[in-house]
């Protein structure tokens, strides 16, 4: 169908565009922007007011499958891909089963066009069953459609397993995805090491759980030449020594959850365990810093870190409930919170939402030039909504964003030019 | 059921009613100093029943306590249960034993139940900080909850008997230096102790233990941090000393006793560079020759059987306001769904 979306803010960070135009579609992919005399829409979209991006792009959202499906199902976290703005999505791999093998990745493959929803990109296990023993069949994952392989946080035998671990992906280039967490330092921790976890008794996780890490690994990156993603950068120090490697040419990206620029540990006073996450919310004046790195491009990704569980997984003391914050539907509304607060500016915010992890997964998109496939966004800068369970699609309730008021929401999600999420309008 | 968009508040929103009077006792901080005064007082009254021929008051006739504990305690328990029969309560004790891999549903569901009980107040210890906390603001909110230990975090009844022992012994708090002595880093007496002792305006709270023993950032509880016994100790009116677990030598926290009791050991040597008249006080059990030296647990500046008779006073103190809060807001609650 020959589309046009017509009077919206067009925002697109691959080319710096960002004015009041329209934008052609047919076939699904773009056809370009502004006037097209020989452009005949069968459908125009008055959009006069809203704000149009290319569609957002996430990596290392849990989308439960499989998995047991009290927690959620690819139909419901799709839904709320979706209705967050997002086209793609890139999904961790500590599923049930472990997504470390070829057959596991093809089926959940299937189910993803079964869903017809957001597309779904596998990130694979690096190593069998996520155990970090034995190598997992890493070219056989890249063959069957992982881009990237990820231990998650998951710790690793040894160093050695870890270096033959990235020799191996580097052999095959395929790039290695990481949650930077020394275990040993992180053991029993489940809250930022400082004065207020220390006054509530909360075992801490210092900010060298990180940064010990990190060291480790980008020594390795540099000795294997391997393509790395650093996930989920929590500390302003290990900031610090990604841009220091980055400066080197080191071949790695990183991102931060978009919590992780919201919130601070200041969130523990109530003992509330929706703000039980990993990493842990850090200090203010890592929340500065990493809002810098998102502003001056040395963080390539906001992420949203999304893991939806069940009512019960929170109900508990905070150190017993699980870790993790249901996200995809309210990145957007605190995304527009930072160009609020004066932090970043749409093409920013556009750049580290859609291109920026684009370029990590390294399967196009990310922007609006003629000819890309038309996965696109329409954002209601204006719409004024509460979480709650009416208003999210994820199985997941676990936000403490639930009963807040937020500014900003989705109206209109296009996959490949397929309206596959409208409303609020 | 449960709300989900229900957000727990701060212990101190939590445990007092709009009021300000008490309904949960969970935590020291956010406590005026008035309220820690009233159930010093309130304490020091019932001292007077402990020593009478029949030591009991009917302050709680008709009521159930259950004491629900997640984590083994002998003293505890015990001197919360004698508390709880003083006041002509009746008393349930349960021991619940919680493996590792136990979520929330188990807790949930036991206190759902005991709840139906009609119980009116449940002492808490649980091995998870935030766990009475996260009971109070989340389960059972109209059962007075009393906080008999959670995880690291506070163990707030233990801290003001400690407050009444010293009070008793030393008056006014504001010329006083108190050293805590020992494994500040697992202890939430420790915690509880210095935000009370804060509180109630002591001129001085000291914390003395190696750096592995000491939680990061400690000095913003409201204290002054020494890693040398000695200058710790200099002129204290006060010395509190702490269990220490055998399991720490483990955790590659310490070499060995031995050296921690050279090091840390609460000894006659020691005690030599405190005030003259300096008390000596151990929430129990003591390790002898660990953390304090025989001649000093039994010495005449040793308090730490007066502690064990004054926790019985601030626990039928804290159960009594605090059940009391809870009677008055019900009895607000039926008032006004008359109206």
């Amino acid at each position: 169908m020959k589309l046009t979306l017509k009077g919206a803010r067009v925002i697109d960070p691959a080319s710096g565009i960002d004015r009041v135009t329209d934008l052609h579609l047919a076939a699904g992919r773009i056809v370009g922007l502004d006037a097209h005399p020989d452009f005949h829409a069968e459908k125009v979209l008055e959009l006069s007011g809203k704000w149009l991006l290319p569609g957002l792009v996430d990596i290392g959202a849990q989308l439960r499958e499989p998995g047991p499906r009290y927690k959620g199902s690819l139909e419901s976290e799709s839904a709320a891909a979706l209705a967050g703005g997002y086209t793609r999505v890139a999904v961790r791999p500590d599923t049930s089963p472990v997504l470390d093998s070829a057959s596991q990745v093809r089926t959940l493959h299937d189910r993803a066009q079964e869903v017809n929803g957001v597309r779904v990109v596998p990130l694979g296990a690096l190593t069998q069953g996520l155990e970090g023993r034995l190598l997992a069949n890493m070219a056989g994952l890249q063959g069957a459609g992982c881009v990237a392989l990820t231990n998650l946080r998951r710790p690793l035998a040894d160093a050695r397993v870890l270096r033959r671990c990235l020799e191996y992906a580097a052999t095959h280039d395929i790039p290695v995805h990481f949650q930077a967490q020394e275990a040993a330092l992180a053991a029993g921790g489940c809250a930022h090491e400082g004065a207020l976890a220390s006054r509530l008794g909360l075992p801490g996780i210092p900010e060298s759980a990180e940064t010990t890490a990190l060291a480790q690994w980008l020594l390795l990156i540099e000795q294997t030449g391997v393509r790395a993603h650093l996930a989920h950068l929590s500390t302003a120090r290990g900031l610090e020594m990604v841009s220091e490697a980055k400066a080197r040419g080191l071949p790695v990206t990183c991102d931060v959850t978009m919590a992780q620029l919201h919130w601070t540990d200041a969130t523990l006073a109530g003992f509330d365990a929706n703000f039980h996450l990993e990493p842990p919310l850090r200090s203010e004046a890592d929340r500065q810093a990493l809002r810098r790195g998102v502003a001056d491009g040395r963080i390539d990704a906001i992420v949203s870190g999304h893991l939806p569980h069940e009512q019960a997984a929170k109900l508990a003391p905070f150190a017993a409930s699980e870790p993790g914050m249901s996200s995809l539907e309210t990145v957007w509304a605190l995304g527009q919170a930072l160009v609020d607060e004066g932090v970043l500016d749409p093409l920013t915010l556009a750049a580290r939402l859609a291109l920026g992890p684009a370029r990590v997964l390294g399967q196009g998109g990310g922007g609006l030039a003629a000819g890309e496939a038309a996965d696109l966004a329409v954002f209601d800068p204006e719409a004024e909504w509460t979480p709650g369970a009416e208003t999210l699609r994820s199985a997941g309730l676990n936000t403490p964003l639930l009963g807040q008021p937020l500014k900003g929401r989705a109206i209109l999600t296009l996959v490949e030019g397929d309206i596959r999420h409208s409303g609020f309008l | 059921m449960i709300d989900p968009a229900s957000r727990p508040g701060t212990p101190a929103q939590v445990q007092l009613g709009d009021d300000g009077r008490l309904r949960h006792f969970i935590d020291i901080e956010g406590l005026p100093k008035a309220l820690l005064t009233e159930i010093l007082d309130t304490a020091d009254s019932f001292r007077g029943v402990q020593e009478a021929q029949v030591k009991k008051v009917p302050l709680l006739r008709g009521k159930t306590v259950a004491n629900l504990f997640f984590e083994n305690s002998t003293r505890t328990r015990a001197t919360f249960e004698l508390a709880a029969k003083r006041l002509s309560a009746d008393v349930l004790n349960l021991d619940i034993k919680t493996s590792s891999t136990a979520k929330g549903e188990t807790l949930l569901d036991t206190l759902q139940n005991l709840e139906a009980m009609q119980a009116d107040a449940f002492v808490v210890r649980h091995s998870d900080s935030g766990a009475a906390h996260f009971i109070a603001s989340q389960v059972t909110p109209r059962v007075a909850i009393i906080n008999a230990g959670d995880g690291r975090h506070a163990h707030p009844t233990q801290a003001m008997l400690d407050m009444l022992t010293i009070r008793r012994h030393k008056g006014d708090f504001s010329r006083l230096r108190v050293a805590i002595v020992g494994d500040i880093l697992h202890s939430r007496v420790a915690r509880s102790q210095i935000l009370a002792l804060n509180t109630l305006g002591a001129a001085e709270v000291r914390v003395v233990a190696p750096r592995t023993l000491l939680p990061v950032d400690v000095e913003a509880l409201g204290c002054r941090v020494f890693t040398r016994l000695h200058e710790g100790l200099a002129g204290v009116d006060v010395v509190i000393a702490l269990r220490l677990q055998k399991e720490r030598m483990d955790g590659a926290l310490l070499p060995s006793e031995g050296e921690f009791y050279r090091h840390y050991g609460l000894t006659r040597d020691s005690l030599a560079w405190a005030h003259p008249e300096a008390i000596v006080m151990h929430p129990g059990p003591i390790n002898r020759g660990v953390e304090i030296e025989s001649a000093v647990a039994d010495g005449s500046r040793s308090v730490i059987l007066d502690q064990v008779t004054n926790g019985i006073a601030v626990r039928m103190a804290v159960l009594s306001m605090a059940v009391s809060g809870q009677t008055r807001e019900r009895e607000q609650r039926r008032q006004e769904s008359q109206l």
